[in-house]
């Protein structure tokens, strides 16, 4: 594999057609997942850096070479920047076979090298065999392989993907989220994928950047980015429903604890002096923080934050049950998620409570907007 | 049969098609990809032969280059032959009358190419004219079929433009419609019946082959209708 390794970096900001306020960095060997939902922005702010949009202004660079200068003019075309681009149906040339699709980028090759360096390639990407079928002929998984082996025999600067899972089921997509992962391991790039999938970051990619309305909101490691989001707003984008606006109270340095207030509810979390008493603040519990009796001991784990939950709705779907509930002295209701099996044991029931532990590890606070 | 008024014909036609289609191709590529103001006006005027009665283009064409018009005296200065009257002038009423047949079957072809293709030539280093010959015309030659036979056929057919702007000098500006109009006026309808089957004989037979040919060959992409 002889990739080049250099550091991707781009800052976009504009006003019109589209917002835009967005800074990312990508090292060679890394891959960074652009997280969003529809419409954030994600594909065009993709689409800027391999030079099929332009920014209105800001600055794209890769290694020590400027793709994209506002303030100087330069703006190198796709053909210039060099990028291994697949987008999200892959873009495969329908009339040609997929080893003239991987020759088809390889055009700064003499002429005589193409094909042995376009079936190296599609071995790479265990095609071997279908180097002559077109991609009519071939599954979903396969096209994704040959636009992949594409992308990557160009020896590009930089990979982009495109939702690069989102055209094939379920069962072809854990296979080549293994041969990602596998690919992941060898190249030296800068890899930049574009997915709505939280839980494709977090297997795939190294960082992670959150995107609302072309503007990103947190950039980090996915666990870290999923588990403490800066804001309402990135918690609500991760799925995160328990969202809560309160106060923080007092904190209590000695034992390592910050005292906060949701409604007329006083719950403890991990000492956060950047909070200051009296002030405002968001605070979300993920699903990982709220803990009701074990199956077999009934019991609660120790710590501060004992509640009791008004069961309001159970919703069993399949061997899980969504359960909204609501916390003594808070307005908004709690949604969570546990096993049908425990429903039955703690013979949960809507009209009826439950006793539980919030923990103060995973309660995580944020500065309001 | 008015064997000179045919060989007139298919002249006229070869000569829309080769003037007509490179200009077609380039102009159905503009705008099946360009994002420029204006572009629903030059499409709708591009349009306008399609609905406005042969007679009328005819007479804009008469007018405008015949003897009496600028356009008309600066043209025969510099060819020293008029346009109207003339198999020049009959060159220049096909390629306008017929500029919808040509380029909208090309446009929608190109239309059909979807842009991720597109832009994975160009990710692929692949400049314009790489693009063009390897990816869309591959890709997009039904719809250039299609244009080509449309031309063609419609040329062989076309009636009004032609009278007025050619009227019906034999071997100059006669062609089989009129031929077949002047046959029909003098009460031959043996003549006229024979070039009026063999025109309906060679539209079928040409559009029939263009159509088996885009359905075979290109199937495998979303075929402009013809």
């Amino acid at each position: 594999m002889s990739c080049r390794s250099s550091e991707f970096r781009l800052q976009v900001r504009q006003g019109r057609p589209v917002p835009f306020d967005a800074e990312l960095s990508c090292r060679g060997g890394e891959v960074l997942a652009l997280v969003g939902p529809s419409g954030s922005g994600k594909s065009t702010l993709l689409r800027m850096i391999a030079g099929l949009s332009r920014p209105a202004s800001g600055s794209i660079r890769c290694g020590e070479r400027p793709w994209f200068d506002a303030q100087t003019g330069v703006n190198l075309s796709p053909q210039q920047r060099r990028v291994g681009y697949v987008p999200q149906h892959y873009g495969l040339f329908p009339h040609l076979s997929a080893l003239a699709n991987v020759e088809a980028g390889l055009g700064h090759l003499p002429r005589g090298q193409r094909a042995r360096h376009a079936r190296t390639w599609l071995e790479k990407v265990h095609l071997d065999g279908l180097a002559s079928r077109r991609p009519a002929e071939l599954s979903g998984g396969q096209q994704q392989r040959v636009a992949l082996a594409r992308a990557l025999a160009r020896e590009p600067s930089i990979l982009l993907l495109d939702e690069p899972f989102s055209a094939v089921d379920r069962a072809t997509r854990e296979t080549l989220y293994g041969e990602l992962a596998e690919l992941k391991q060898e190249l030296v790039l800068p890899v930049v994928m574009v997915t709505h999938d939280l839980t494709e970051a977090l297997l795939l990619a190294d960082r992670m950047s959150l995107l609302d309305q072309g503007r990103t909101l947190q950039t980090g490691v996915p666990h870290e980015v999923m588990a403490r989001p800066v804001s309402a707003v990135a918690a609500r984008l991760m799925g995160l429903r328990n969202v809560f606006g309160g106060r923080l109270i007092e904190h209590d340095a000695a034992a390592d604890r910050s005292w906060i207030g949701i409604g007329g509810l006083r719950l403890a979390s991990r000492y956060r002096p950047e909070f200051a008493p009296g002030k405002p603040l968001d605070c979300v519990l993920p699903d990982g923080a709220i803990r009701l009796p074990g199956i077999t001991d009934r019991a609660l784990p120790d710590g501060p934050n004992r509640v009791e939950l008004s069961l309001v709705r159970l919703l069993p779907m399949g061997e899980e049950v969504r359960i909204d509930a609501r916390l003594p002295g808070v307005e908004a209701m709690l949604h969570f998620q546990v096993s049908a099996r425990l429903t039955e044991v703690l013979r949960l029931s809507p009209g009826g409570s439950v006793p539980a532990v919030l923990r103060e590890d995973r309660l995580h606070l944020m500065a309001p907007p | 049969m008015d064997w000179q008024a045919l060989r007139l014909t298919l002249q006229l036609g070869a000569v829309t098609v080769l003037l007509l289609l490179p200009a077609a191709l380039f102009a159905g590529r503009g705008l099946a990809y360009g994002r420029f103001r204006g572009r629903a006006v030059v499409e709708a005027l591009l349009a306008v032969p399609l609905v406005l009665p042969p007679t009328v283009v005819g007479y804009y064409l008469l007018v405008g280059l015949g003897g009496r018009s600028p356009i008309g005296q600066w043209i025969e200065g510099l060819t020293g032959a008029p346009l109207v009257f003339h198999f020049s002038g009959l060159v220049v009423a096909s390629l306008i009358v017929n500029i919808p047949f040509a380029v909208q079957p090309i446009q929608r072809a190109f239309e059909t190419i979807p842009d991720e293709v597109r832009d994975a030539a160009a990710c692929c280093g692949m400049g314009f004219w790489r693009t063009l010959l390897r990816v869309e015309l591959p890709l997009a030659w039904p719809g250039v079929l299609t244009g080509l036979v449309l031309t063609f056929a419609h040329t062989l057919g076309e009636f009004g433009v032609v009278l007025m702007v050619g009227g019906s000098i034999p071997g100059e500006t006669k062609t089989v419609a009129i031929a077949i109009y002047d046959r029909v006026q003098a009460f031959d309808f043996r003549s006229a019946g024979q070039m009026s089957l063999l025109l309906l004989l060679f539209s079928v037979t040409v559009l029939a082959t263009a159509t088996a040919l885009g359905q075979r060959y290109g199937r495998r992409r979303v075929l402009p209708q013809l």
